[in-house]
């Protein structure tokens, strides 16, 4: 538990400190988790611990949400007057990108003719 | 007067939000149960609407209950890092499926910046706005964080994220009978590209493997955004 925290948190530390190095668009959080992925490769497993850990907080991922979700409260004006074209943009590019995404998996599905998820 | 003594204490105390926070999403989770987990009723969304009205009721500004929510605000670093566990776990599927998943990846990756950015731009939204809308189909703590990188506003990122995420889920089942899209693979990582952690919680309930696909498609479209939006965003001018 105690020693899966801590590799969660170095390796946020270290993906913070290697973007601020080079001066990379990639938040330190997502270099961390590059940064552990590479290691448990290397490594070939998850440790114990580290999995205990992870399986907590991903478990709960939606509560940690909340505290910047209630942020949109402070929005509450530019929400109020954009309203409707933040409601029509999500909801056509999110119908698009669904469309999208779906067609190329299943294009390369057929193509290749394999078994993978053909259920 | 006792009791507005008690109330200007603790509502000032780091102690007193986070307890507000865990007991209304636990309510909300409740709540949820009660509906059949219906997509309208997503913990997260009622939880934020019952938070957000508790505040405006008692007048407490949004820095005061920050102050004590921080602290939950902050595991969703460790918690993304953490996300390496699953990808880790479906490395040798990744590896078989290498090339049409890293397609259909960028593809929807690319899709969902610039038609959410030109659709936003058409109907004359402002710029901070559009560049909040940018990563909608990230998961939150990297949509935060591509936010913060571009100039938007990583809250009302994190927001509209998770209302990109409530739609994905009311969508797919209509974009898969329209498209006559069946297999698993496919369901699942269209559900995790467009709609991040909500498409992939739905995604298990239809199946496993469906689940598996959409955790996939959730990891890489992470990663993936956090270079390509920045990279788009600057190339659409704004």
């Amino acid at each position: 538990m105690l020693q899966g925290l801590f590799i969660l948190l170095l390796c946020q530390l270290l993906g913070e400190l290697l973007m601020m190095a080079i001066n990379a668009p990639i938040p330190g959080p997502v270099a961390g988790m590059l940064i552990l992925l590479v290691g448990l490769m290397i490594l070939g497993r998850v440790p114990d611990g580290l999995r205990l850990t992870a399986t907590g907080l991903i478990s709960h991922l939606s509560l940690l949400f909340i505290p910047a979700g209630v942020g949109l409260m402070v929005f509450a004006d530019q929400i109020k007057q954009q309203w409707w074209i933040i409601l029509v943009a999500l909801l056509v590019s999110t119908f698009l990108t669904l469309i999208v995404a779906a067609w190329v998996m299943e294009r390369f599905k057929s193509k290749e003719g394999q078994d993978h998820g053909v259920n | 007067m006792e009791l507005t003594k008690f109330w200007v204490y603790f509502s000032a105390q780091p102690l007193f939000w986070i307890i507000v926070t865990l007991a209304v999403f636990m309510l909300a989770k409740k709540l949820n149960e009660w509906a059949k987990g219906s997509a309208f009723l997503h913990p997260v969304l009622v939880a934020m609407a019952i938070i957000i009205t508790l505040l405006m009721l008692t007048g407490t500004e949004y820095d005061a209950y920050f102050s004590g929510a921080q602290f939950i605000h902050f595991l969703l670093g460790p918690a993304t890092v953490a996300l390496a566990i699953p990808l880790f776990d479906h490395l040798a599927r990744i590896r078989r499926l290498f090339f049409p998943v890293l397609l259909a990846c960028l593809s929807g990756s690319v899709t969902a910046v610039i038609t959410v950015v030109a659709i936003g731009h058409v109907l004359g939204g402002s710029t901070e706005v559009l560049l909040s809308l940018a990563p909608k189909s990230v998961t939150s703590p990297i949509a935060i964080g591509i936010a913060e990188q571009i100039g938007g506003y990583p809250s009302l990122a994190a927001g509209l994220a998770l209302i990109t995420g409530v739609m994905g889920c009311l969508l797919a089942p209509l974009v898969f009978r329209l498209f006559n899209v069946k297999r698993q693979a496919s369901q699942g990582f269209a559900l995790g590209l467009a709609a991040h952690g909500f498409g992939t919680a739905y995604a298990m309930q239809l199946s496993t493997l469906t689940g598996a696909f959409a955790g996939l498609a959730m990891g890489l479209t992470g990663v993936l955004s956090s270079i390509l939006v920045p990279f788009v965003v600057r190339l659409m001018g704004l």
